[in-house]
């Protein structure tokens, strides 16, 4: 593992929550107490510049540009490709294909990729997938006979990693798994699963939608052929993200999407794509706010990101023992290696009850499948509240979390 | 005015009267809670894919039948507001001659009595499915 950059500060949560203008609003009347990170996470004020600035000061349309400010434009855009390159470890910036998110660059893969694949081949998901990495694989299966193989999660929201084994053979192309669960928290085993898959001759997409946010990553030790990940919840603005893919795997897929800024040469006969990563970037991307995303990257390697990680799975756990007397209480997601993600089921109270009840002491939770059908299926439930943490919560959030939940339980039970 | 639509009116107006009495939202939402919890609940074979209510974020079954021209409404959630909110919608809508069926305004009725300002948009989407399927049943 590649060590993270030297951190210019110590970390601070008080310092770090300050940076964050929304943090400081009433809701309801109450101190704003905002767990639905796992959801979308809360931006920084240099973000927030960063976006503004660029509107203010530097914007115009990306590349080919003959004027001063497309060219401005371009190289801080460029530039964030470069820093999300960086971030995660990959070898250089052109395989790093720059999407609104985690969704449309997993949707490019099961296109792209996709596109070579008949019926009868097999791609593995795992029970705790989020459904962005489920439909687009769907898609696969109603429209091409792509077989979807599901590699079981134990009871404690752990992969099942025997199972996972005993699903691949030689019909297996893909293997598209989480690196994080966003309803579980589990850490997958990923180096272990990009071994396995391999050894299998199948490809390997790792969905790090939550990875990238709570854990250092880096795709080159990982040595997964694609890897994806969101802007929002990584402190960068909603409408970003990006598409790692090793090797030559961007010279040998087909294009996504077609329009401008993906091609080298059109005819009425023919069309000749652009190379590297522009190929697979149709139109006029979200020049502003992929700016945005470099300023969070830039920011992230100011701070001491292992002592952010330690100290949001700290909390987890002081929040996870303040709840311990909650009867009826049923955690989903009790793995050994998680992030700071708490979900959990109470008998007798319906997880959308609790959390609008909650929102009227000021509590931002998340309540019902998270996306994620067939994971709520294996645990035989509906749905569950779920509070997820980030580096800018503190003890004193976790408190009033538990005291909001209690009140609210009042109501119900 | 007709007979119905006076004790629609009047109905309506015990209902507020209820509501006015109790102080802040916490007890609004615990006498909500209350009215759901003292509904009574549906048969298991009730709760089908016909009287499933779409638009709500939790599971909401209506069930209604015409006799005589009067409509009889039961229903049941497994969320307690909402079943609270299914719970107020009966005591507009329950055994009313079709011609106050027709007249009810539930948005307002909940504006008056202090609740639909704390529903979210999710929930009021919900409460705007069960009253779109109920208006439906009585439309002429």
């Amino acid at each position: 593992m590649t060590p993270l950059l030297q951190p210019e500060t110590v970390f601070d949560p008080e310092v770090l929550r300050a940076q964050f203008p929304i943090l400081s609003r009433q809701v309801n009347g109450q101190p704003l107490i905002y767990l639905d990170n796992a959801a979308s996470a809360q931006k920084p004020e240099c973000v927030i510049e960063a976006v503004a600035n660029t509107y203010r000061h530097s914007y115009a349309n990306v590349h080919r540009g003959l004027h001063t400010l497309a060219n401005e434009a371009t190289e801080a855009f460029e530039a964030a490709r470069t820093k999300i390159a960086a971030f995660l470890g990959s070898p250089s910036r052109d395989h790093i294909v720059l999407t609104k998110g985690a969704s449309e660059a997993i949707n490019l893969v099961a296109s792209s990729f996709g596109a070579g694949l008949k019926a009868g081949d097999e791609i593995i998901l795992s029970q705790m997938e989020h459904h962005s990495n489920i439909v687009p694989w769907h898609f696969l299966r109603e429209r091409q006979g792509v077989v979807i193989r599901w590699a079981p999660v134990d009871d404690t929201g752990a992969l099942d990693l025997e199972g996972f084994k005993a699903l691949l053979n030689e019909k297996t192309k893909l293997v598209a798994i989480t690196h994080m669960s966003n309803v579980l928290g589990t850490v997958t085993p990923a180096k272990t699963l990009v071994e396995l898959a391999h050894q299998a001759g199948a490809a390997i997409l790792l969905d790090g939608s939550q990875a990238a946010v709570h854990m250092p990553v880096n795709v080159s030790d990982l040595g997964c052929d694609f890897y994806v990940f969101t802007g929002h919840k990584l402190y960068g603005p909603n409408g970003t993200g990006a598409l790692y893919a090793a090797g030559d795997w961007l010279a040998r897929l087909q294009p996504y999407q077609g329009g401008g800024e993906m091609i080298a040469e059109v005819y009425e006969d023919r069309v000749i794509y652009a190379e590297g990563p522009h190929k697979f970037e149709a139109g006029t991307p979200m020049i502003a706010d992929i700016i945005g995303l470099g300023a969070a990257i830039d920011w992230l390697n100011t701070q001491d990101r292992m002592a952010m990680f330690e100290y949001e799975r700290a909390l987890m756990d002081r929040t996870l023992a303040m709840m311990s007397e909650i009867k009826g209480l049923r955690l989903i997601g009790t793995a050994q290696d998680k992030g700071a993600i708490i979900s959990f089921a109470i008998d007798g109270a319906h997880p959308h009850d609790l959390a609008q009840l909650m929102d009227k002491y000021g509590v931002a939770v998340r309540a019902g499948h998270h996306c994620a059908h067939p994971l709520m299926q294996r645990f035989g439930i509906t749905g569950t509240v779920r509070a997820s943490f980030a580096p800018y919560n503190t003890l004193s959030d976790g408190e009033g979390f538990v005291a909001a939940l209690n009140k609210a339980l009042s109501f119900l039970i | 005015m007709s007979t119905s639509i006076d004790q629609l009116n009047s109905d309506i107006q015990d209902l507020i009267e209820e509501f006015d009495f109790l102080g802040d939202w916490e007890e609004r939402y615990r006498y909500l809670i209350d009215l759901g919890k003292d509904l009574a609940p549906l048969a298991d074979h009730e709760k089908n894919e016909a009287s499933k209510v779409h638009g709500c974020t939790s599971q909401v079954w209506l069930v209604y039948t015409l006799h005589d021209g009067v409509l009889n409404v039961r229903g049941d959630s497994d969320a307690h507001i909402v079943k609270g909110l299914v719970a107020l919608l009966i005591r507009l809508y329950d055994q009313r001659p079709i011609e106050a069926a027709r007249a009810v305004d539930a948005q307002s009725v909940l504006n008056a009595i202090g609740l639909a300002e704390h529903l979210s948009p999710q929930r009021s989407n919900g409460l705007a499915s069960m009253v779109a399927r109920l208006k439906a049943a009585v439309a002429a």
